[in-house]
């Protein structure tokens, strides 16, 4: 990273269903607008947020504009750290092949492309908030 | 606000981006790009097509650094760079060659 202490940790935490608020959208706009200034950013998908992930979304009934597929951006803005809160999918009876596949490519390894979400336990939660200069909740 | 093409207003937000993408044609983009003192070359279309690609494929248009990155992957580390893009769009590559592409203006643009 250039300019020494420019940089910060930032956590985004997505906690509600991607439709029927405006939550997630807003929060996808923070996000890349961070990720613009070149900080440091993670997510973390929890609750209902883990719905966000969801692939194969269809809002033509509701009359939405689907933003499913920016979640395959965060790659190209180097936002590589998405954690999805294993419990959460669990309750919900998701797994990982659910999710979108979301994937960055990594320039130092000839743009290898290489997985982006990481599950994660509670405790792993835990130490995740521990680390961040700057969370926000969603 | 708006702008006329061909004997049609089409609608824009008070910087000048179009308000609705489906109104977007070349003509319209040729307009877009006279009021921004911008004569459409080859490179340029290159540009705002890439752009448009890009919006269908991720609903969002891309920050100048993820633009250059991008356009540097798909045609070359010699267009991929930003002197590059700010000889084509000199005030800001992202912001006029979105507008020209009929985009809303890119999420996080300075």
């Amino acid at each position: 990273m250039s300019e020494a202490g420019a940089t910060k940790k930032f956590l985004y935490i997505n906690r509600k269903a991607p439709y029927g608020t405006i939550y997630a959208w807003e929060s996808l706009e923070v996000v890349l607008i961070g990720a613009a200034f070149e900080q440091d950013v993670s997510l973390l998908f929890m609750d209902d947020g883990v719905y966000q992930l969801i692939k194969g979304m269809d809002t033509k009934g509701i009359g939405m504009k689907n933003f499913s597929a920016t979640y395959s951006a965060l790659g190209d803005y180097d936002v590589n750290k998405i954690y999805v809160d294993k419990d959460a999918l669990a309750e919900r009876g998701l797994t990982l092949e659910d999710l979108q596949h979301l994937v960055w490519e990594d320039e130092n390894e000839d743009w290898a492309e290489k997985d982006s979400i990481r599950l994660v336990s509670r405790d792993e939660i835990a130490g995740l908030l521990e680390e961040q200069d700057v969370i926000f909740n969603f | 606000m708006s702008i006329e093409v061909n004997g049609k207003s089409i609608e824009t937000d008070e910087e000048g981006y179009i308000l609705n993408l489906s109104d977007w044609d070349e003509d319209i983009a040729n307009e877009l790009a006279k009021e921004e003192g911008i004569d459409m070359s080859e490179n340029h279309w290159e540009v705002v097509n890439f752009l448009r690609e890009y919006y269908d494929e991720y609903q969002i248009a891309p920050a100048v650094r993820v633009l250059t990155k991008a356009i540097g992957k798909k045609l070359g580390a010699e267009k991929g760079n930003s002197k590059y893009l700010y000889e084509l769009f000199p005030y800001g590559p992202a912001k006029q060659a979105c507008k020209i592409a009929g985009l809303p203006k890119p999420t996080g643009c300075i």
